[in-house]
């Protein structure tokens, strides 16, 4: 076991490896995207690319400039924006991330319960009106872009009800410091939270009732329902329980994919400073080294969830274990 | 009963006429393949819509006037809120052809764009799976098939893409060709064309079917039927045609739809960003970008995009579904990550 955990670590960095130079390449060594004439503006003459270039460290070779590149944002934490050069940009990015938690911690807890809930209860009445109903108000869902929901939350709840008794609690947007005001932060993320997580409680749900009805239909529940067990028993404690094991899989990999940046849509649509919008205004003015720092970040959180779950994955299952 | 009658009856259909019957019976899969021929059959008329309205959806028409009921109401009107300096455009007339859904800010008929929208994000959703499914076919195919050093860097490679957040990864091949455009070898794409969102989206989803493919390429490469013609001395690409691509050939179709929807809302999602279609083009996503500044005065600009983007991602996972338990019950595909 030591060995797969092993194994499974050394993977692990081999990707972060490869992810940190593919995103270094993308950005300064695709062809024609040169970052100086982007620093330097449009019509900018040679003297001043030339200029641009020797100040910012561009005219060095680039695997000295991953190199440099590297160890400004792991190890001395000093990169600077180029747009506003005083502004370091691992500390701001540092800054977003309670921002980027709450928001995905909280839409989490709600799409755990209601995914788990409508996929229990729509196996239970497996082939009734309700589990119909509960699956087709899922795939809708699914199908919804995030951004456009949350664009018809806030025309509901910030400006057409806003007035009315349903709505005249919610704050304008933007994001208060749980710290400072527990109850501003709680009441100006809770649409945030549901939009997030209405797309995940309908894949969960779905996803889950799938399993339970494959689940219900193996050796081990024939013979709990000949041992006379009742059928809430058998579906709770027998058939869930196999079925919870995809389940978590699933949620550390949507789990990493949000607070790696996923959540960047929702971020912007309701004005939270979190990673994803930290990124997002770095794309308007195209700021590099923040686009990079946030994407590098990004994409290592997804990596460690993603090892995470294997490793509680070769915790869990006993045969996994033995080979 | 004789054996002669059991050898007739045995006579089944081939599995392709046995998976469209058994779609044919499946009615909501068969509503929502309806579902989105009429919405392909209504984008692909937007041309004709914009000349029957005589508007042009892609120049701003700010001294535009619309006529109703024998009045001609200017297309901007003056703002009635505040100051009263701004202008608004008009809201939706309810009246097909003459400004049905509103004006956006540039005093373009919404309708018109809406269609011609339409049409972008199917067209760039169709074109995006094309090439997902063929580049991610042809590395799961040989990474399965030829194992060794090739399935090592290839499954490498997909690792690294696969860890990659698709947005991120999307946004960050984005902002450096938007702007720039891309040159590889002989293949030129211009900043600002259609294809390279297409090449964008088409690029990050790869590994979510490749993976798959050479996983199913592998249990395929040690069946007898494989093993059989490797024995006989058939030629590895003949084997790969004739023998491999049917079998994995099903897992592909089963894809076609629910890689279609994804990358409607992958589509959507990055034109939202704007890093996806680049103006005067239009598409779904871009109109609920033009959108965000109205939502609040005039929200059918964003809200009706939206609408259209929900009903053909629905229906495409539907259809999906349907193909799914049409062609392969057993397989366990599902996108949905991020």
């Amino acid at each position: 076991m030591l060995l797969a955990l092993l194994q499974r670590l050394g993977q692990m960095l081999f990707v972060m490896l490869g992810i940190s130079m593919l995103v270094f390449l993308i950005f300064f060594a695709t062809p024609g995207a040169d970052p100086a004439s982007r620093i330097a503006g449009r019509g900018a003459s040679p003297e001043i690319l030339e200029a641009v270039r020797k100040s910012f460290g561009l005219d060095q070779p680039f695997y000295v400039q991953y190199f440099v590149m590297m160890k400004k944002i792991f190890i001395t934490g000093d990169l600077t924006s180029f747009v506003n050069r005083g502004w370091k940009v691992v500390p701001a990015v540092l800054d977003t991330i309670p921002v980027t938690l709450s928001l995905v911690i909280g839409a989490a807890i709600l799409w755990v319960i209601f995914g788990m809930l409508i996929g229990i209860v729509a196996a239970a009445t497996r082939g009734s009106w309700l589990d119909k109903l509960l699956m087709i108000l899922g795939l809708i869902g699914i199908s919804m872009p995030v951004f456009w929901l949350g664009e018809v939350m806030n025309l509901v709840s910030q400006s057409r009800f806003h007035d009315t008794w349903m709505f005249s609690w919610v704050p304008p947007l933007g994001y208060k410091n749980l710290s400072d005001d527990p109850k501003g932060w709680f009441l100006t993320l809770i649409i945030p939270w549901i939009t997030l997580a209405i797309l995940y409680i309908g894949l969960y749900g779905r996803v889950l009732r799938a399993s339970l009805i494959e689940a219900l239909q193996e050796d081990y529940i024939r013979t709990a329902r000949a041992k006379g067990l009742s059928e809430t028993r058998i579906l709770l404690r027998h058939a869930l329980r196999t079925s919870l094991i995809s389940f978590v899989t699933l949620f550390g990999l949507d789990f990493g994919a949000l607070v790696g940046g996923s959540a960047l849509l929702t971020e912007v649509v309701f004005n939270l400073q979190g990673v994803g919008k930290l990124t997002y205004d770095a794309l308007q003015n195209l700021d590099l080294p923040i686009i990079m720092t946030t994407v590098m970040y990004a994409s290592f959180f997804v990596v460690m969830a993603n090892a995470l779950v294997d490793v509680v994955y070769i915790l869990l299952d006993p045969r996994v274990r033995a080979s | 009963m004789t054996a002669e009658t059991i050898a007739t009856r045995r006579v089944s259909r081939g599995p392709w006429a046995t998976a469209v019957r058994r779609l044919a019976r499946d009615r909501a899969g068969m509503a929502a393949l309806l579902l989105f021929m009429v919405i392909l059959i209504i984008c692909l008329l937007a041309p004709v819509y914009a000349s029957w309205a005589g508007v042009d959806p892609f120049t701003s028409t700010l001294d535009a006037t619309v006529t109703i009921d024998g009045n001609a109401i200017p297309v901007m009107e003056q703002s009635t809120e505040g100051l009263g300096l701004g202008y608004n455009p008009i809201g939706p007339t309810w009246r097909l052809g003459s400004y049905f859904l509103g004006a956006d800010n540039q005093g373009r008929d919404v309708m018109a764009r809406l269609l011609y929208g339409g049409l972008t994000s199917l067209l760039i959703a169709g074109a995006a799976t094309l090439l997902t499914l063929t580049l991610a076919t042809v590395l799961g195919l040989a990474a399965g098939f030829f194992g060794g050093l090739t399935d090592i860097i290839l499954s490498r490679i997909l690792d690294i893409l696969w860890a990659f957040p698709v947005y991120l990864l999307a946004i960050s091949l984005s902002i450096v060709l938007i702007t720039h455009g891309i040159a590889i070898g002989p293949i030129t794409i211009e900043s600002g064309s259609l294809w390279l969102p297409i090449f964008i989206i088409g690029i990050v989803y790869i590994p979510y079917v490749a993976r798959p493919i050479r996983g199913q390429v592998l249990s395929l490469r040690e069946s007898e039927f494989v093993l059989a013609a490797i024995g006989l001395g058939v030629p590895s690409h003949r084997i790969l045609l004739r023998d491999i691509l049917p079998n994995v050939s099903t897992t592909l179709i089963v894809f076609v739809p629910l890689m279609m929807a994804l990358n409607m809302l992958t589509e959507s999602a990055l034109s939202f960003l704007s890093i996806g279609v680049q103006p005067p083009d239009a598409s779904w996503g871009s109109i609920i970008q033009d959108g965000q500044g109205l939502l609040y005065s005039r929200p059918w600009v964003a809200m009706a995009p939206g609408i259209a983007i929900v009903l053909c991602v629905l229906a495409l996972n539907v259809l999906g579904d349907g193909l799914r338990d049409a062609l392969d019950p057993r397989s366990k595909i599902r996108l949905g990550r991020g």
